[in-house]
């Protein structure tokens, strides 16, 4: 039976913070002079993105190969992918090669767990449509316990600012902070949010200004933006840009009213002068490039926990 | 973990001490002298202890040279090997405690560790001291070799030599070394 880190909820809190250990030690090994280590020797690891990526797509790979794990890399636009081949007949071609993970993303939700039936590999979720994106939230809460050393994650306050609606990366670090215990509130119009929040746990705003300069119990401990995808604008539900900027956009004036300890985040690529303005985006609060960084340990630890750790065989023998 | 007594006493198995902790504390001073002798003073010497049981052995031991070598510091690395391991998806590996080294390049390196057994854990540790730097040399020191060497492995500084079975376990702390058979095993 392989396992999967398919989505956050299937990881489960004892999960996350297993997951959370193990990056710590590979963030060890990225440090060293030759950052490299035999841990996965003969695995193979396909890359399979049927979506634009470029930073996570190179952070798995780089974590493969950190792990001494074979790469192959898959790309919809130079394969038959275009020439009509289905999905199972990817997988299955793929699958007939001998590997031993998939690292997925798809714009359709649930795509892990579809092509789950058709390997035996282990899966991981890069991204599913406005699913889930489990490593990112496992990245950011990685760099929120490295950067706020001496909190305890039910002792933070987060808030989410965006498009929530859209995004998976937002579904994916509610579910982790809120299994971990953070407060999170999320700061978006009424159109860049989902039709309900049921089940979230999170407490909801349309006044980003109350939020940043909020102290005292309510103070914020991490801001985090997420991208605003600028198609968004042509279907109407933002009226324009600078009127999004001017209500919902990390400014150098909302910037300088955190608590002085609070972080800025971004899951990347920034739209500088869009959601955050180019000069917070570059301030020492800012945790962006350390989240780049963090990515790649978290990867590692995810590819080892799959294919190395020997966890399945523990629980096999339970 | 129980304290020694308390182990001895238990119903599974016949467990016995087969060092005190004063024999503990004169094995470490012992190998400390030794460390000492073998390399004409403590010129470019670094231990390092393996993850977990040599971490506490390394300290102890940088300890006891410092007290009879008039405070002279030797310091004292700790090395993860658990991802240099070749049992990897055969049982499960995962690290305990990151690597945390001082500058190994043209150092004589003292490896650490509480008991010698098939000499897998040292196969993986030398490989892992390779990613690391290029020291001038390494020795090895054990508090126990218990045999059944499934390499060719030889420690530089022993503290006691145990012959065991394969069905024994060997536990080695501060409070002293105790065998005991494996519940079953019989």
């Amino acid at each position: 039976m392989s396992r999967h880190l398919r989505s956050i909820e299937e990881l489960g809190v004892d999960g996350i913070r297993t997951l959370l250990d193990l990056a710590g030690h590979m963030a060890e090994v990225n440090r060293r002079s030759i950052p490299k280590v035999p841990a996965l020797r003969g695995k193979t690891v396909v890359s399979l993105f049927f979506e634009d990526s470029t930073r996570t797509r190179l952070s798995f790979e780089t974590a493969a190969k950190r792990l001494s794990a074979d790469v192959m890399t898959f790309s919809a636009s130079s394969s038959s992918a275009n020439k009509g081949e289905s999905l199972r007949d990817t997988v299955e071609t793929l699958d007939a090669m001998g590997i031993d993970a998939v690292v997925v993303r798809h714009k359709s939700s649930g795509v892990p767990w579809q092509i789950a039936r058709w390997t035996d590999a282990s899966i991981v979720n890069a991204g599913d449509g406005w699913h889930a994106h489990p490593t990112q939230a496992l990245l950011d809460c990685y760099t929120i316990r490295d950067r706020l050393p001496g909190r305890r994650f039910d002792d933070l306050h987060v808030a989410i600012v965006g498009d929530v609606k859209h995004s998976r990366v937002a579904r994916s670090d509610v579910a982790a902070l809120r299994a971990l215990g953070a407060r999170v509130t999320v700061v978006a119009p009424p159109t860049l949010l989902p039709p309900s929040l049921d089940g979230w746990g999170v407490e909801v705003s349309h006044d980003l200004d109350a939020v940043v300069g909020a102290r005292g119990s309510d103070a914020l401990d991490v801001a985090y933006v997420l991208r605003m995808q600028l198609e968004r604008q042509e279907q109407a539900l933002v009226p324009t840009l600078r009127e999004y900027t001017s209500c919902f956009g990390l400014t150098p004036e909302r910037a300088a009213r955190l608590p002085d300890h609070a972080l800025v985040m971004h899951p990347g690529p920034m739209n500088r002068g869009v959601e955050i303005a180019p000069e917070v985006a570059d301030s020492p609060r800012s945790v962006v490039t350390a989240q780049v960084a963090n990515g790649v340990a978290v990867r590692m630890a995810v590819l080892y926990w799959l294919l190395g750790s020997g966890a399945d065989l523990a629980k096999e023998a339970e | 973990m129980s304290d020694a007594s308390e182990r001895a006493a238990s119903p599974i198995g016949a467990a016995s001490e087969v060092l005190s902790a004063a024999d503990v504390r004169r094995a470490i001073t012992r190998i400390g002298h030794e460390i000492v002798e073998r390399n004409r003073g403590l010129d470019g010497v670094v231990l390092v202890g393996i993850q977990t049981g040599g971490v506490w052995l390394a300290e102890r031991l940088g300890a006891a040279i410092a007290g009879f070598e008039d405070g002279a510091t030797v310091p004292v690395g700790t090395l993860d090997v658990s991802f240099y391991r070749d049992d990897i998806g055969l049982r499960p590996v995962v690290p305990s405690a990151p690597t945390a080294l001082p500058a190994l390049d043209g150092r004589v390196v003292v490896l650490v560790d509480d008991v010698l057994y098939t000499g897998r854990t040292i196969r993986a540790a030398l490989d892992a001291l390779n990613d690391h730097g290029r020291p001038r040399a390494v020795q090895l020191a054990v508090l126990v070799d218990r045999g059944h060497r499934e390499l060719p492995i030889r420690p530089d500084f022993v503290g006691k030599n145990l012959p065991t079975s394969r069905e024994e376990t060997v536990t080695v702390e501060p409070e002293g070394v105790v065998i005991e058979r494996r519940g079953g095993a019989r």
